[in-house]
């Protein structure tokens, strides 16, 4: 019993070391392989990490616009026009109970006399205001949503709840910009995903192109590998690695380029920022845009190295003795 | 260990490579494969290492029915036999340790055995202390020799060569043909495709004569016996 144990562990233990001893030797072969063509290596991944780098550049673009415009969500809101007729005690009332509407994280009234004194140092149409009979401007409230009721329909909601008042004249919702800014947005990031998509299938097609060449290549070498008893599986495993390396190298310089990018950027966006007064730093590649990266060029070489290979290997049978 | 019952085997451009073709060799036999170029030698060599099927009849190697072994178990099939070329077919660019070893890695071999068994097989085709030159250093007759270790270097237990002695002058060619015989005789079946008939008569083995596709006499070419028409049908 003891004996076979031992027997049937030191069998597993060389059956891993067998398959460690076969990946190994097909990493090595791949990585001399790649490190021999020096330049086309380099030229391979340059192109595929170009084409990594420009949905990634996006996506940082996108990024950083909302992040540079995410202080101006707060102003999202509504102007309520109280009637001229509407006196100002009155107004505080409303104002007090749109406070405590559920989702109206402030109110405040600007009153008529408030207004006009504003615009009077403001206007500097002092003099005609003074000819005026009385004050033409109305009470106006203004409302500011919580950010969880700052949908389009509850600010639509809140709005036609306000407009039923009978004191209220009209409401204007301050956020058109602000949704044609998150439209831009939006459509931004649909265009990255389109461009990841396509550049995706770019790399694949460029991989599988590159692994096909090298399979022709080597065609002499496959024709004897599978003579002397070689499967598909052991000839194909090679181009996988190579695949994988090419695919992970570019992701690196995709991510590299675009990190480069934004550090040339930088000092002129801080520059703008502080001319407009804001705190706002162009942010550059993460961490797990790296990961992000490194793991999707892997998996795209894989694919393209498994579609080329599939299509090639089995095509090149040992023809003669 | 090799037996062709009837087999034909038809090309897809129509062209009959053999026709009927029956006879068998048995394990430890070392044979002749004879006959002019275009009469067939190729076409068995084939068969038997599985690049072809036959079209009609059976070939059985090793106990395989080559006729109806699926796909898959052809690399296995392929692990017991050893092939010599011609043209040698090393891969140029890797040492001729890597290329001796070719067999053994594929196999899976574990890597203390692959070193102790290249060497192995350096030793008895006299390359010993090679390993790491290139084949492009080496003569033709020494590449010759490199291709022959890595044939053996599984210790199949069967041989099959292609003209091997084709590149080689008169005493290459024999000291080739003697390692054959050192196989042959520690129990390993030789199959020898040529055209090097004196090397053939010299030998006094069995000669599988072949014309048009067909056996070219009678199969008694038994026993080391030698038909004097031979000759006749040697081209170049």
């Amino acid at each position: 019993m003891a004996t076979s144990m031992a027997t049937s562990m030191a069998t597993s233990m060389a059956s891993v070391s067998n398959w460690s001893a076969r990946h190994g030797h097909a990493l090595v072969s791949t990585t001399g392989h790649l490190a021999r063509h020096g330049l086309a290596t380099v030229l391979t991944v340059s192109v595929m990490g170009l084409a990594l780098a420009l949905p990634l550049a996006l996506d940082v673009l996108v990024r950083n616009v909302r992040d540079a415009t995410g202080d101006f969500s707060e102003a999202v809101g509504l102007s309520v026009y109280f009637k001229p007729e509407v006196a100002e005690a009155k107004a505080r009332q409303l104002t007090r109970i749109a406070a405590e509407r559920s989702g109206v994280a402030s109110a405040t009234l600007i009153t008529a006399s408030e207004a006009l004194a504003e615009f009077r140092a403001q206007s500097g149409f002092g003099a005609a205001l003074d000819s005026l009979p009385d004050n033409p401007l109305p009470n106006v409230l203004t409302l500011r949503p919580t950010p969880d009721a700052a949908s389009p329909s509850q600010l639509d909601a809140l709005r036609s709840y306000l407009l039923a008042w009978p004191e209220v004249d009209s409401v204007q919702l301050d956020r058109d910009w602000v949704m044609r800014l998150g439209a831009i947005l939006d459509l931004l990031r649909r265009v990255t995903l389109i461009a990841a998509l396509l550049l995706a299938a770019g790399v694949i097609a460029v991989i599988g192109n590159t692994i096909r060449l090298e399979i022709l290549n080597r065609r002499e070498e496959i024709e004897v590998t599978k003579l002397v008893g070689g499967t598909n599986g052991f000839v194909r495993r090679p181009f996988l690695y190579a695949g994988v390396c090419y695919g992970g190298l570019a992701g690196l310089v995709g991510w590299g380029l675009v990190a480069i990018a934004q550090a040339s950027l930088a000092p002129a966006a801080l520059r703008l920022a502080a001319a407009y007064g804001s705190a706002f730093r162009l942010a550059g590649p993460t961490l797990p845009d790296l990961s992000t990266l490194l793991l999707g060029g892997m998996v795209l070489g894989w694919l393209g190295a498994w579609i080329a290979a599939s299509r090639q290997l089995s095509r090149i049978e040992p023809r003669s003795v | 260990m090799i037996r062709f019952e009837r087999v034909s085997k038809r090309y897809p451009n129509g062209r009959e490579a053999l026709t009927d073709l029956s006879f068998e060799v048995g394990a430890g036999e070392m044979v002749f494969l004879t006959g002019r170029s275009g009469a067939g030698k190729s076409s068995v060599l084939k068969l038997i290492a599985l690049l072809e099927r036959p079209t009609r009849g059976q070939v059985t190697v090793n106990g395989d029915n080559t006729t109806r072994l699926p796909l898959r178990r052809v690399p296995q099939f392929r692990r017991g036999l050893g092939v010599v070329f011609q043209d040698h077919r090393l891969l140029m660019d890797r040492p001729v340790f890597d290329n001796v070893a070719l067999p053994l890695i594929v196999a899976d071999s574990a890597f203390r055995d692959i070193e102790k068994r290249v060497r192995a097989a350096l030793d008895q085709v006299g390359l010993l202390g090679k390993e790491r030159v290139a084949p492009l250093e080496l003569s033709v007759g020494e590449q010759q020799r490199v291709c022959i270790a890595r044939a053996i270097v599984s210790k199949p237990p069967l041989l099959l060569a292609d003209e091997p002695t084709g590149n080689l002058d008169a005493t290459l060619a024999a000291e080739v043909m003697g390692l054959f015989r050192r196989f042959s005789d520690v129990g390993v079946t030789v199959v020898v495709a040529t055209h090097d008939l004196p090397l053939v008569r010299a030998s006094r083995l069995r000669e599988i004569e072949l014309d048009d596709g067909r056996l070219g006499t009678p199969a008694a070419h038994v026993d080391g016996h030698v038909d004097g028409h031979v000759d006749g049908h040697v081209d170049g």
